[in-house]
């Protein structure tokens, strides 16, 4: 057994590319090695911004014999096909072995000596490294992350040779670049290179060094009576930009401390990559930052300090002026005129316009959540306003946060300022749902503003591909729905985005349908609001919104609303559209099935047995809480001692009803009480009449799971009537009215969920 | 630092005799205004084509949109950038770039400096290339780059780029807070003595006194003139490749200042980008096709 060390030496290689490099180089050295038939105990890589290597220790001195299968022709192929392929792999036929209709080439290959296989096994790995950009360099076509400068390749204490862009494997590398002399030095083995390495100022391993950043950080921060600000996401920036991590507390000047906290921390770390302090006595942000310095300097850090204080100077000098000037009265007035002129998405239209739709949908959803109206309405309008701001200009991460703090300064009503700040919340799994019904409600609006302008033109998630975080922005909406308890068909959602395309009609701006009785369109006064229209006109044309494609299109009248009810067979083209939105009922129907999907993700998450989710989505409800609700009674009576009875009766039923349905089409009367009959029916058919009352009570009450133990409760009866009578019977009166008496129970069992899909 | 900092014109007086060592010939600014100096032709068309080339120049940049009327510290509407080009890149460029920070005064066993990535492009000349903004306790001083593309064609040749912010770089080692009172020479003139009133005016020029209407025609006859220039028929019995992207330089730098007068709309921006980058590759692919065949 052996060890195996390679280090790929490089100029710089970006901090955020660090440790994927460092997987993709375990991934692709462990497949090819193991295709070559070799084994090991450990294999470990280590990133760092001059250096890829990797450790293995446990390698065979020989790889196992390899076995390579190749598949040839099917049986009864060609002649001349079996002559090529017996050619092509040097065997005769008689040595070929059929599987599965096709014959089979085992060629064993004998074992070759592991040192002689691993320059292939490298080379490889190098010229199919996954860089997300790799470059080249001088002459060269080799291509690499930054210019390769050394390969270190050692099996058993031997160099390895390979050749490879230009440079021949060795046994040398080199430390820090300043600390150390900079000469190239030999190893000989993992534990020498890492020590070596250590005296001249590299630390290899990465964790090794966030850990000693966070370390020495925490001290230097506990001495002077603060606390770093934890931010892993930096951690592993910056032990991705230094060899030598030398962490050093630096003064701000308190004068900035009048910033925003956010963007105090978010100056310092998107421009300088410095850690906020915060104050142990205050527990508030400190006048002070951590450097990570890559360098012991012989002045101990002075000129460093004082160099990086400087520049944090200058940055939070441009915040300063961008708060001042962001906070001028007006401010959100002139910003949203500035949306007009900034595109959402060609095929969308502006920012302005999507804040009109926003604003359209929230003065819908806000009872939904109980929430004030007019307040969400005025949240929505503002909410997108902060984008044309500098400060979010210059910190796009910003957005919202930076909105809100405009709002308080500019004293609109708290649950406004809110709003505006929670309206992206929740921005993944990690992220909390917004509490307050304003925001819920201008969350909700944002989010299916989002979702269903993309589905309107056809831009929907496929496979892995979405680039509009159209799954992100569905998962936030179920969310929300959940946890605000909101009673909504997502037709219900859809439709009020389709209504609110209105918000187009504007001057040279007509919005267009054509639906099957009428075509028309709202004109440019009608967006005035200077409409004479007949109530019922305008119901019309919105019902319209839900009947047919939606077209933008570019007009010179102005008017308010014109339809035209001819019919008109071949109804022209829409061929000078400025926008084109697809027909709500195809976006809808699509919608649903994309929060099924969405919704069964979530449950499934959640621990909700597959079998029981599929049970539960199949009655096609789409209010997604009380399908949710449905789940989660069907889930808790299965559980239960009343599960087994459930599901026996309800097993027995749908049996029956299944065979009986192939003899022919079941019938659809109500079960009746027949004179003359069995007990047992009379008795089943009695509870069966009175409980259907009291279940459709329940479900409809959306006490699922009442509804389910009175179902449970049927079985004793059920097991009865089936031992006792033969369902089918000669006489067609009585096979009729007990298929219907069956056929009543399954569709009460139906309004809970299609226990046939119960495993 | 224990000597007497480098003035403004000692310090590049200093780069351009150590990149004269290095081989580089040591050029005088373009005299067409450009906004950055990877615009000069020595740079932009002498990185394409296979021939090797070392060169180093100050430029003056001209950024309308960044004039203060000289009352902002850091910012100025025409500052020195001081570029070098070595093509193809030597393996030691990165010692030779730190060799330049010492021969300056900068001492590295003082300083935190960082190679930090910036992969920089500049979208109306279609160049791009990878590499670092290089940083000096926390400052970008230099921005490093491997060039692989040149007005949209992918380089032969790879060349090793490096700019200088020639201001930054003196305030930091001056350790002055304003650029105006950084020391010129060492004869007591300031920057701000020979700059301060340029700024002011230019200033007011680029945001009050241009007319968009004149720029405006005129970014039109310089686009025109670019193909003009290139499908004129002349004794040389080859395109004029030079003089058309002198042109192309004069439409770039004619945008700037449309852009600082607020007259391009969000809208029409990429469009005149793109228009800029079309006549620019249209230039780098004569130019290439020359030098092939030169």
């Amino acid at each position: 057994m052996a060890q195996l060390l390679i280090e790929l030496f490089s100029e710089e290689i970006p901090a955020r590319m660090q440790l994927q490099a460092a997987r993709d180089f375990e991934r692709l050295f462990g497949d090819r090695a193991r295709a070559q038939g070799l084994t090991w105990d450990s294999l470990k890589a280590y990133v760092g911004p001059r250096r890829l290597a990797l450790h293995v220790e446990g390698l065979p001195l020989e790889q196992a014999a390899v076995t390579e299968e190749v598949k040839g022709p099917k049986d009864g192929a060609p002649e001349q096909a079996m002559a090529g392929f017996l050619r092509k792999v040097g065997l005769t036929q008689d040595q070929l072995v059929l599987e599965n209709g096709v014959w089979m080439a085992r060629i064993e290959k004998p074992a070759k000596s592991t040192a002689e296989v691993l320059p292939g096994i490298l080379e490889d790995v190098i010229l199919t490294f996954p860089w997300p950009k790799s470059m080249r360099s001088g002459t060269s076509s080799f291509r690499w992350v930054r210019p390769l400068k050394r390969i270190l390749f050692l099996f058993d204490g031997q160099v390895i040779p390979l050749s490879i862009g230009g440079i021949t494997s060795g046994d040398l590398t080199q430390g820090h670049r300043v600390l150390s002399s900079g000469e190239a030095f030999a190893v000989k083995d993992f534990a020498d290179y890492q020590q070596k390495l250590r005296d001249h100022f590299v630390i290899l391993d990465h964790i090794e060094r966030q850990s000693l950043i966070l370390d020495k950080a925490n001290e230097a921060c506990a001495a002077a009576g603060c606390a770093l600000m934890d931010d892993h996401g930096l951690l592993e920036e910056v032990a991705g930009l230094n060899e030598w991590p030398t962490p050093l507390l630096g003064d701000m000047d308190p004068k900035f401390l009048s910033l925003p906290p956010e963007v105090i921390k978010t100056s310092m770390r998107t421009h300088q990559k410095y850690f906020a302090v915060r104050d142990l006595s205050t527990g508030k942000m400190a006048a002070k930052f951590v450097i990570v310095a890559n360098q012991v300097a012989s002045d101990g850090g002075a000129e460093i300090r004082r160099g990086n204080a400087k520049v944090l100077s200058a940055r939070l000098s441009d915040g300063v002026f961008f708060w001042s000037e962001d906070n001028r009265k007006g401010n959100f007035d002139a910003w949203l005129q500035k949306l007009n002129g900034v595109t959402f998405h060609a095929r969308l239209g502006t920012m302005a316009q999507r804040v009109a739709r926003i604003e359209a949908l929230a003065q819908v959803i806000a009872p939904l959540v109980k929430a004030d109206v007019s307040l969400a309405t005025q949240a929505a309008h503002l909410a997108k306003a902060d984008l044309a701001s500098y400060m979010v200009g210059e910190f796009p991460e910003l957005q919202g946060v930076m909105g809100g703090y405009y709002a308080e300064a500019a004293r609109l009503p708290g649950d406004v300022a809110e709003a505006i700040r929670e309206h992206y919340k929740p921005q993944g799994p990690s992220d909390s749902v917004p509490e307050g019904a304003v925001s819920a409600a201008v969350a909700l609006a944002d989010k299916i503003d989002t979702l269903v302008g993309f589905f309107a033109i056809d831009e929907k998630p496929t496979g892995s591909k979405d680039p509009y975080a159209l799954r992100r922005a569905a998962l936030g909406i179920l969310r929300i729905l959940r946890q605000h308890n909101v009673r909504a068909s997502l037709s219900e959602l859809v439709a009020a985005w389709y209504q609110s395309l209105l918000i187009y009609a504007g001057e040279g701006r007509a919005v267009y349908v054509d639906t099957d009785n009428w075509r028309g369109s709202a004109g440019p006064r009608w967006a005035e609001g200077e409409t004479e229209v007949y109530d019922n006109y305008l119901r019309d044309f919105r019902a319209g919104l839900l009947e047919s494609p939606v077209f933008v299109i570019p007009t010179d009248r102005d008017y308010d609303l014109d339809l035209q009810f001819e019919h008109v067979a071949n109804t022209p083209k829409v061929d000078n559209a400025l926008l084109t939105f697809r027909d709500f009922r195809a976006v809808s129907a699509e919608f649903a099935d994309f929060f099924a999907d969405r919704l069964k993700v979530m449950l499934k998450d959640e621990g909700v047995r597959f079998d029981v989710v599929e049970a539960g989505f199949a009655v096609r409800d789409d209010d997604m809480v009380r399908t949710v609700a449905r789940i989660r009674a069907l889930e808790s009576v299965l559980a239960s001692p009343a599960g087994t009875g459930l599901q026996a009766a309800y097993t027995r039923v749908a049996n029956i009803l299944n065979a009986e349905a192939k003899k022919g089409a079941l019938p659809t009367a109500e079960p009746k009480l027949l004179s003359g009959a069995p007990e047992v029916e009379t008795a089943l058919t009695q509870q069966v009449i009175a409980l259907t009352p009291v279940v459709e009570r329940l479900i409809d009450a959306e006490q699922f799971e009442e509804a389910l133990g009175k179902l449970a409760g049927l079985r004793g009866a059920v097991d009865a009537f089936l031992d006792g009578v033969l369902v089918n019977s000669d006489v067609v009166a009585e096979r009729e009215n007990r298929l219907s008496l069956l056929s009543a129970l399954r569709r009460l069992f139906d309004g809970v969920g299609d226990l046939s899909k119960l495993a | 630092m224990t000597k007497e900092p480098l003035s403004f014109q000692d310090l590049i007086l200093t780069l351009h005799h150590y990149w004269s060592q290095q081989g580089c010939v040591i050029l005088q600014p373009y005299d067409v205004e450009v906004g950055a100096g990877t615009l000069h032709p020595a740079t932009v068309l002498r990185a394409l084509g296979k021939k090797p080339w070392k060169a180093a120049y100050v430029q003056p940049s001209r950024r309308p949109v960044d004039g203060r009327y000289g009352e902002n510290p850091n910012r100025l509407q025409h500052y020195y950038q001081y570029q070098v080009i070595l093509k193809p890149n030597p393996d030691t460029l990165q010692e030779l770039y730190l060799g330049s920070l010492k021969a300056i005064g900068l001492d590295t066993a003082l300083h935190d400096i960082r190679f930090v990535e910036d992969d920089w492009e500049n979208p109306t000349v279609g160049a791009w290339g990878l590499g670092w903004e290089v940083w000096c306790d926390g400052m970008e001083v230099t921005q490093y780059t491997y060039f692989q593309g040149v007005g949209g064609i992918e380089v032969d040749v790879v060349s090793g780029e490096l700019t200088y912010g020639l201001e930054r770089l003196a305030m930091y080692l001056q350790n002055v807070d304003n650029v105006y009172d950084l020391k010129f020479n060492n004869d007591g003139v300031k920057y701000g003595d020979v700059f301060k009133e340029q700024e002011r005016q230019f200033s007011a020029f680029n945001f009050e006194a241009s007319d968009v209407a004149t720029l405006k025609r005129q970014f039109e006859d310089m686009e025109r003139n670019v193909l003009r220039i290139l499908n004129t028929e002349n004794s040389l019995g080859y395109k004029l490749v030079l003089p058309a992207y002198d042109h192309v330089l004069k439409a770039s730098h004619l945008f700037n200042l449309m852009d600082a007068r607020g007259a391009i709309a969000v809208a029409e921006r990429q469009s005149y980008i793109g228009r800029i980058r079309d006549l620019c590759k249209a230039c780098a692919l004569e130019w290439a096709a020359q030098e092939e065949a030169r």
